[in-house]
């Protein structure tokens, strides 16, 4: 209240008990957040004997090793999940945003032939997702058994990210489209030349939302994968980490080390990708996202 | 503003024109001339189209399963019609209604616990007066959104587990220790937990955006006022950013029985099926696990109908309670 350059009066800077407070909270939450994470890297990184002294995790180790990463990365299934995984996030993020791309556009031109039809074709899938069983059936029917594509066609396009990157496409001046036009660039110019390149920030964001969705995804390779050896991480980790008695499997592969830090070593790996990633796009988050989800 | 890919001058709605111009040939024509002008757009949108065709519209067609006694080897068109069979069946079966219970249960505490969570957070933070520590915060809480639910389930392993942090510290200070994970009397508390630790801080986003949408005047008039900060969040923030927080619960009621599945099948085994099974995993286990494909169809079926029903109200309302938001402000 005091100082003129401070920030508006009637923002007021509170009390300094309630500043102490909101410190608390604020550090509380992050905290929370964060030392999960941290003590599964500190485990991963902890020497076998360092995390069997203390009881099956670390939250600092005393000695580091390397070898559970070394381990696991020598070529097992876990070094094929994550081939697998890549692969199908990179090629499956391509694809899905091409086809996203080319619907959302289509359906934001106005009076395109037959728009309204399409969009009502597209909604309704909103209202009424597929069931599971369903699904299952026109996976098989299509022959996806065992197949990567099973990872990736039945999910091509979300429709939430369909809708927000329509109405970003409808958000930009009709006039500059138009101006192009005159030029004599066809819809394809226009599309690569005019609107891809103001749309930057949305797709940053969308081919983010695609790109987690393939790399967290691990159902499917359950229900349509018979051969293991095609899963991705996420189908592995649920196998080794999560899956209950599958501990002691995992140990008899890889007696070495302790089982404890492969499995955090397992989880450090998948988890990596993102953790990496997002600080990038995380800047267009604000951009991109957050306009578009209100409308929609 | 005349477009080049009109077909001629004039404002009226393109289909009236398509007609009105051909006259002897009738639309097809016409319709054909449009075909040809959007040619582009629609090659670029087929691949699209035939996705949703194939995936989504073929699975619609695929429900009829849960009108047949379907056996994997004889296929659709092979398996035998039995009507309603299956939908008496369920309304028969305690293992649905167990699930039918859980559902309910799980839905309630999201709907409880969960949605004001983020609320709450986005307040704490619209507070804050430094813009630095504000971003730094945000970033750290939107990252739980994008891990899988496998390791945000190995992480609460890790932590609440039998062996984990929380016991280890626990069993250090001579306390006994906790059982959280796998304990069927701490299943719901956990699963909102975990839920919370996921999604609360990408939900803020939201009521952050809402926040920022507010009068700054008003604060001042507020302040000059009188109004401590807790009577201008009561007075001002509160009723600024209500129609937002109203549409929201709303639109949560319309899926109020979306809870998820992943979560709920990664961690159905480890309380068992009395506590653990919901819809979606009742499904799972049925048809998956015990080959009973048509009956599983049929509590799919059944759970996105009422699904569609709460989704379509809920829709109306939020319209109208939309646009009486508008005439308001």
């Amino acid at each position: 209240m005091r100082s003129v350059t401070a920030p508006p009066a009637w923002k007021g800077r509170p009390g300094p008990a309630v500043r102490a407070a909101k410190a608390v909270a604020l550090t509380v939450v992050v905290a929370l957040v964060v030392f999960p994470l941290w003590t599964v890297l500190a485990t991963s990184l902890a020497s076998p004997r360092n995390v069997i002294e203390n009881g099956g995790w670390v939250i600092w180790p005393r000695e580091f090793s390397l070898d559970a990463y070394a381990d696991i990365l020598q070529g097992g299934i876990i070094t094929r999940a994550l081939l697998v995984s890549t692969g199908v996030t990179l090629v499956g993020t391509a694809l899905s945003l091409s086809c996203t791309i080319g619907l959302a556009y289509t359906l934001s031109r106005p009076r395109v032939y037959g728009g309204k039809p399409m969009l009502l074709l597209v909604l309704f899938t909103f209202l009424f997702p597929p069931g599971m069983v369903p699904l299952f059936l026109v996976v098989q029917g299509a022959g996806l058994f065992d197949q990567y594509a099973a990872l990736v066609l039945p999910f091509l396009i979300n429709v939430f990210n369909l809708v927000v990157m329509r109405g970003f496409f409808q958000a930009i001046p009709q006039e500059l489209l138009d101006a192009a036009r005159m030029d004599g660039a066809g819809e394809l110019a226009i599309l690569r030349k005019v609107v891809l390149p103001l749309s930057k920030a949305v797709i940053a964001v969308i081919g983010l939302f695609y790109a987690v969705a393939y790399w967290n995804r691990f159902f499917e390779a359950i229900i349509y994968f018979n051969d293991q050896t095609k899963w991705p991480i996420g189908t592995v980790l649920r196998q080794y980490v999560t899956g209950g008695a599958s501990l002691s499997e995992s140990a008899g592969e890889l007696a070495a080390t302790s089982p404890q830090s492969v499995q955090m070593a397992v989880v450090m790996l998948a988890t990596l990708p993102i953790v990496c990633v997002y600080p990038f796009l995380q800047r267009y988050f604000a951009k991109g996202v957050l306009t578009g989800a209100l409308k929609a | 503003m005349t477009r080049i890919r009109g077909d001629s001058g004039g404002t009226g709605p393109p289909v009236e024109k398509a007609r009105a111009s051909s006259s002897v040939g009738g639309s097809p024509a016409g319709r054909l001339r449009r075909v040809r002008t959007d040619r582009v757009l629609l090659v670029i949108a087929v691949p699209g189209l035939a996705y949703f065709l194939f995936f989504h519209y073929g699975a619609l067609f695929g429900n009829v399963l849960a009108f047949q006694d379907y056996i994997p080897f004889l296929g659709v068109r092979g398996s035998e019609w039995v009507g309603l069979a299956h939908f008496e069946r369920m309304f028969g079966d305690p293992a649905f209604w167990n699930a039918v219970e859980n559902t309910l249960i799980i839905a309630a505490l999201q709907l409880v616990f969960f949605f004001p969570a983020p609320l709450a957070l986005a307040l704490l933070l619209n507070s804050l007066v430094g813009d630095t520590v504000r971003r730094f915060v945000q970033s750290v809480i939107y990252l739980p959104h994008f891990l899988s639910w496998v390791i945000v389930i190995a992480l609460f392993q890790q932590m609440l587990g039998g062996a984990g942090v929380v016991n280890g510290w626990l069993s250090d200070l001579g306390a006994g220790g906790v059982s959280i994970i796998g304990n069927p009397d701490a299943y719901g508390p956990l699963v909102i937990a975990q839920l919370i630790w996921k999604e609360c801080g990408w939900a803020t986003i939201i009521f952050l955006a809402a926040l920022s949408q507010v009068d700054e005047q008003q604060y001042e008039a507020a302040a000059l006022d009188g109004a401590g900060w807790g009577r201008r969040l009561w007075h001002v923030t509160l009723p600024a950013i209500r129609p937002v927080i109203v549409l929201l619960l709303v639109l949560r009621l319309g899926e109020f029985l979306s809870i998820g599945f992943e979560q709920f099948f990664l961690q159905r085994q480890s309380v068992g099926p009395e506590t653990g099974e919901v819809l979606e995993t009742f499904v799972y286990f049925t048809g998956f696990a015990g080959g009973d494909f048509g009956y599983a169809a049929a509590v799919g079926l059944f759970k996105g109908l009422i699904g569609v029903v709460l989704i379509y109200t809920a829709n109306k309302v939020a319209h109208r309670l939309g646009e009486q938001g508008v005439y308001k402000a």
